[in-house]
Order: structure tokens, then sequence, then C-alpha cells
């Protein structure tokens, strides 16, 4: 009988322990914090649309800052409550200013914001066409509309010959 | 000639922008607070849980609220700036405590010393949601008519106190 190639026998067996094990566990979603995923979908709706002031490139949605949980706890119990959207923005906004929204109102002192980038690049585009312009203009003026005179042509042919005759 | 000067007019217009735009704290979100009454609220004190104070009852005078927590370490930096102004001057120095638990908040002062006339008890940061604040420490300065004149957030040095909050208060104390 040839004998067993224990290495052999502990890494097959290894890797069934190794197989079993990965294929008896599933992973699952964390359970909802609330009871009423109904309303947790709303608070989270108006999270989404709401900057975290900690972690200030952070959806209060997506934040674990412990403002943000505030946060949420008071968008939830204004729903509750009964108070729309609107109110809940309102209200942030009275407390934090304009900067909490993601998507701040169209008015004269955020027009700028706004506006603002659509402006720079139809700059942009001014300038590189004016570019554009002033170089397609360059070759058809000053020295290329010249002809050359008698004596320049005479010259090039000149030139011309000589370059010729050389590389032979 | 003159497209030499181009490169040399789009940097000054950039210098002027980064010369600006660099000094600016993109995490000091201004308070809408500014130039509107502070928000009303009834609070109890720290020491005497029996005891209630509200802002109205501050109207007529100048008062410096500043909001705080045993638990943030920014508030023990400027904790010794705040001890020694209370120390030397006749400020009407209001603490917030925001979010924390009574035992912790006094033993902290026990140890660390108070300079608060007096220590408003917020421990579910319900008062703090009302005046804006995000980030503890925060400061302000509210006029005897109880309109919010200062917000400072972050911790009070002695520059700040110097540059900031000082000459308001003698602005502001001057208006009879």
């Amino acid at each position: 009988m040839r004998r067993l190639d224990w290495y052999a026998v502990r890494a097959t067996l290894l890797a069934g322990w190794v197989l079993i094990a990965a294929t008896s566990v599933w992973p699952r979603e964390a359970a909802p914090m609330a009871d009423d995923p109904a309303l947790e979908a709303r608070v989270l709706a108006i999270a989404h649309e709401l900057r975290c002031l900690v972690c200030q490139n952070e959806t209060i949605a997506a934040s674990s800052a412990s403002l943000a949980l505030d946060l949420r706890e008071q968008i939830r119990q204004r729903l509750r409550g009964g108070q729309t959207p609107d109110q809940i923005r309102e209200f942030m906004v009275q407390r934090y200013g304009q900067f909490v929204l993601y998507k701040p109102p169209f008015e004269s002192s955020t027009w700028a914001l706004w506006i603002g980038p659509f402006m720079l690049f139809a700059g942009a585009l001014g300038a590189f066409g004016l570019a554009l312009q002033r170089r397609a203009r360059a070759p058809t003026s000053g020295a290329a509309r010249m002809p050359l005179s008698d004596e320049e042509r005479d010259l090039v042919e000149e030139a011309l010959h000589q370059a010729a005759r050389e590389q032979r | 000639m003159k497209s030499a000067l181009i490169p040399f007019v789009g940097f000054i217009v950039l210098a002027g922008f980064l010369a600006v735009g660099l000094r600016l704290d993109p995490r000091e979100v201004p308070s809408p607070l500014i130039g509107r009454p502070v928000p009303s609220f009834t609070s109890s004190t720290l020491h005497d849980p029996a005891r209630a104070i509200a802002p109205k009852d501050l109207r007529g005078r100048v008062w410096v609220l500043n909001v705080w927590a045993s638990w943030c370490v920014a508030c023990r930096h400027e904790h010794s700036t705040l001890v020694e102004w209370a120390r030397g001057d006749q400020v009407a120095l209001y603490g917030l405590n925001y979010k924390d638990k009574r035992e912790d908040a006094m033993g902290w002062l026990r140890d660390l010393g108070n300079p608060y006339t007096e220590s408003l008890h917020d421990p579910q940061g319900l008062i703090g949601l009302d005046l804006g604040v995000y980030g503890v420490p925060e400061t302000f300065v509210i006029d005897r008519d109880g309109i919010v004149r200062l917000k400072h957030v972050g911790a009070v040095t002695e520059f700040v106190l110097r540059d900031k909050i000082l000459p308001l208060l003698r602005r502001l104390d001057a208006k009879a």
C-alpha cells in the first residue's frame, strides 16, 4: 500500500471545512431600526437632501455623526406630527442656514451659485472661439499674401536646383 | 504687446480670488440667527435642577452664552481662557451644558473651574438644536434686546476674545 501523503489529506480536509463554512453563512440585511418602514422611507427621503453640518460632504441620511442622528429623529417626530417636508426643510434652514440644503433655492442670493458655472462656460467658449478666429485669419495676412517678386523667385529656383544637384 | 499682458492679468485675477478664498474656513457655517431674536427656551440650571432660566429673564443686559460639554476636548482648550476672563471681568457668561450628564458636567466644572454665572442644562440637545449648534464649543453674544449679535464656532482663544468678543461687548455696552 502506498504511504498516505498526510499533507495532502490535511489540505483537502481544510478545503472541505472552508467550503462548508463559507456556504452555510449567507449575508443578510440589517434589521430595520424602526417599526414603521414607510415612515423611515419618508424620513430618509428628506434626510437625503439635507447636509450634515459636522461631516459637511455627507447627507444627514448617510452621516453617523450624533447631530445627524438627532436631526433624523427630529424629522421623524415632525413627520409623525403631520408636518410637511417643506415645513421640515424650513425648520432646518431657520436654524442652520441655507447651507444645510443640498439643493439651495433659486433666489437673489443664490443666483450666482446656480448660473455662475454656465456663465463661466459661455465665457470660455467665447474666448476659445475668438482664439480660433484669430488663428484662421493669420496665414492670409501679411507675408503670406504678398507674392514673390521676380528676383526672389529666381533666387528660390537657384536654391532648389542647387539642392537637387547636391543630392545626386 | 497687448497679448503678453493677458496671462499677467489672468494671474492677478486668480491671485485675488485665492487671497480671499484661501483665508475662508469652509467649516464655519454662517448662522442665520445673527440679527434675529434668540430663540426662546426654558432650561433648568446645572447646579439646581429646580431653578429655571429663560432668555427673557436676561433682557436688559448683554450676555454671552457658551455651549460646552464634558466630553468635548476643544472645550478644555478654551476653558482656561474663559476662567481667566470671568475672574478679571464682570461678564454675564452663561454656560449651556449640551448633551451631557449632570454629574459629569458638574465634576468637570469642579476640576477645571467654573467661570459661568450660571450653567444651563440641555441633556437632549433640544436647545442646541434651536440655536443651530453643530460643533461644540460654540459661543453666542446676545444684546440687551435679546438679539443674537455673534456666533463663534470653535474654541474661544485669547485672540478671539481680544479681537472679536471684547470689542463687540464694548460696543453693545455703550449703546444704552
